[in-house]
């Protein structure tokens, strides 16, 4: 599925540790408990609305495993949208968090009870605040990838988004300024494809075969990748990662995902079951390959369903933020992104 | 004497030398124009952007969140429309987190009439901007004042706009009014930092030495003091306000002017005490009446001090029209004129309870 215009450092071939293969399971699984949680949250009354990445899991986790985390431009910058849950899970999030932010809490650390569930923030991360806007993201990420390109290292902008979002300008925004010749920008531009756009199907949308192709009019390095495949997608992020670190250019990077739970709680947040469930697929492999038993796979589910169900019981006695606490923070006193803390 | 264009010049030299201003962007603002103004001649930080305002905004907030101190210029506030919820966006950024980020960004752009700029060159954007929470808005209406503003601008922590009258770019200082280390003369002045026509790849601006000025926010002018009436404005109505106060002055009527010079925080407390004192209140800007920022500087002056007005404070604000027509007599008629600032002046001065 490649539409590789130049050679680029190949995906490395060589086959992942067992280790990393049972952690990326460990946390894909932890990842799904942890959005069917916010579900049932939703639907206990326990939050206003719900959106998440449920069937994302096989490409946030790697994602969230390789992306290189800490503060400032020496580190990456994400620009997530809101179906990123597992790769901020894959980078140490407490996914007590996302609950807290779910339930509106006070102390809710993404947003003191102001933001849906999964738009997080995390300035010592590099987390930038995720947008309900489905673009937004690609038009701000030319900007921290500006800083970086400034700053030298191996530091980098990473943008993820959704098929549909592509619609929109800021996509092309983020093609056309991080290919400029004066300035290429070190740019991770990622697509999930779940070939939706809320309840409109990609055939509706899209007359283009494939989002990566858009890349090709840019010189931009660019590809199609099965999104649904942890090992394909861990091998793939690796490379385009080391290319962007490296070569300080962008690279398009299109995963082909499912979308399992329906687009938010505004449709209904049902399972469905005919998409490919990622996580399902990994755990045959696993099981094929002797790594996991059927019987490991649901006692690591128990215990993750179990924890995740107290940590609710536990957010859901903490207050909610004051009325007259909205005036807060409309304003910072201090330059806290220039102080670095 | 400097003109406003050459003060914005100025103060965004000293901030890129002393103020860790990082980047100045947007159409045109880097070599070899330097600025569809010239405002940004001879910065040595300033580039040119694709022709993508949306672009623009979003990478100013972007560079912002890196910790850039930046001034990304809208060419023409008119082209700032489609970048409404990223400017959203950036108002919200702190508020939206709770506190874990700012946006230390300036979005730097020309507004009003008063060049015969049409449908597309003449926008306000007062009303639009005081509509987004989560800004500090300043709107010059004198070389000095646009030289401290925009230095308070790039400094402050939050995302600011700076408005600039495009009609009084070109207008210099009065006497009295100059940035301390310019040259007193405008030849002189304009040799050292203007760029010269024509081939300018080897020219080099000649600085004067200027220092810091930073004009808080929410700090008002009262440039004209007076007993019978309070006009508040900003931007290119405020010297119109003045020349109409002082014309007055022959009739007998003294009023005193206040230029609002920031939008947002504004400075409340100076036009409450000015209209204590006179009883009347007139508020004056150029963009569109309705849903017009000096309407809810009129609901305040109704709500805090009915009881001490002595007649129903005015709007005067320009017509509510989808845009300023080109032809003279339709720019005239769309926005006010010293005619009519200086007739709703004296009618609010004769009006009789």
């Amino acid at each position: 599925m490649s539409t590789s215009l130049r050679p680029v450092p190949r995906a490395p071939d060589a086959d992942l540790s067992p280790e990393l293969l049972l952690r990326i399971h460990d946390l894909m699984l932890k990842a799904r408990v942890l959005e069917e949680r916010l579900i049932a949250m939703y639907k206990q009354g326990d939050g206003y609305f719900w959106i998440g990445g449920p069937g994302e899991e096989a490409f946030n986790v790697p994602l969230g495993l390789l992306i290189h985390k800490g503060r400032g431009p020496q580190y990456d910058y994400c620009h997530f949208h809101y179906r990123n849950s597992a790769t901020v899970l894959a980078m140490g999030a407490d996914p007590t968090n996302a609950m807290r932010q779910m339930k509106n809490t006070a102390t809710d650390p993404y947003s003191g009870g102001r933001n849906f569930c999964n738009h997080y923030s995390m300035f010592e991360w590099n987390v930038v605040p995720v947008t309900s806007t489905i673009e937004a993201q690609y038009a701000i990420g030319i900007g921290t990838a500006i800083a970086q390109k400034r700053a030298g290292g191996r530091g980098i902008t990473v943008v993820t988004g959704g098929d549909a979002g592509t619609a929109e300008g800021d996509f092309a925004s983020c093609l056309i300024w991080s290919s400029r010749p004066a300035n290429p920008l070190p740019m991770l531009i990622i697509v999930t494809n779940n070939k939706w756009g809320i309840s409109t199907p990609w055939t509706g949308q899209h007359g283009e075969k494939r989002i990566s192709d858009r890349g090709k009019a840019f010189g931009i390095e660019s590809k199609t990748i099965d999104g649904n495949d942890p090992e394909v997608a861990y091998r793939e992020i690796a490379a385009a990662m080391e290319y962007v670190r490296t070569e300080r250019k962008p690279f398009l990077l299109e995963a082909l995902v499912s979308r399992l739970y329906g687009h938010s709680s505004a449709s209904g947040a049902n399972a469905v079951v005919d998409e490919a469930d990622c996580l399902k697929g990994f755990e045959k492999k696993l099981e094929e390959r002797k790594l996991l038993t059927r019987q490991q796979i649901e006692e690591l589910r128990q215990k993750y369903a179990q924890e995740l169900h107290e940590a609710h019981r536990k957010v859901r006695q903490e207050p909610q933020p004051k009325g007259d606490t909205i005036y807060e923070n409309v304003f910072m006193d201090r330059d806290k992104v220039r102080e670095g803390n | 004497m400097s003109t406003m264009v050459q003060a914005i010049r100025m103060a965004l030299h000293v901030a890129e030398e002393r103020h860790d201003l990082t980047d100045v962007f947007g159409e045109d603002v880097g070599p070899p124009l330097g600025g569809a103004f010239t405002a940004t001649q001879g910065i040595k930080c300033a580039w040119n952007t694709p022709l993508d305002e949306r672009g623009i905004v979003g990478a100013s907030i972007g560079l912002a969140l890196a910790g850039c101190r930046n001034v990304g210029e809208i060419q023409f506030c008119d082209y700032a429309y489609n970048t409404i919820d990223l400017l959203k966006l950036a108002g919200l950024q702190t508020w939206s987190t709770n506190g874990d980020w700012n946006v230390p960004m300036t979005i730097l752009t020309p507004v009003g009439a008063g060049i015969r700029g049409s449908i597309y060159h003449s926008h306000s954007f007062d009303a639009t901007a005081t509509h987004i929470p989560g800004f500090k808005i300043a709107i010059p209406s004198t070389p000095r004042d646009a030289y401290g503003l925009l230095l308070s601008c790039i400094v402050d922590p939050n995302p600011c706009f700076f408005l600039v009258p495009k009609a009084l770019m070109r207008v210099r200082s009065l006497p009295g009014e100059e940035i301390p280390g310019e040259p007193g003369d405008d030849r002189a002045l304009s040799k050292m930092i203007d760029a010269p026509l024509g081939e300018r790849a080897k020219w080099q601006p000649q600085w004067p030495e200027t220092p810091d000025i930073f004009i808080p926010f929410g700090e008002a002018r009262t440039v004209r003091s007076g007993r019978d009436l309070t006009v508040v404005s900003y931007g290119r109505t405020l010297p119109l306000c003045k020349k109409a106060a002082d014309e007055l002055s022959q009739e007998g009527i003294e009023a005193e002017v206040i230029d609002l010079r920031t939008l947002h925080p504004y400075d409340w407390p100076r036009i409450r005490d000015s209209v204590k004192r006179t009883g009347r209140a007139l508020f004056v800007n150029e963009d569109s009446e309705i849903s017009n920022f000096g309407e809810h500087l009129l609901r305040r002056t109704v709500e805090e001090l009915f009881y001490e007005l002595s007649a129903p404070p005015r709007l005067l604000a320009g017509a509510f029209v989808p845009g300023v027509g080109l032809a003279d007599s339709l720019e005239m008629a769309s926005v006010p004129q010293l005619p009519s600032i200086r007739d709703a002046m004296r009618q609010l001065a004769h009006h009789q309870a």
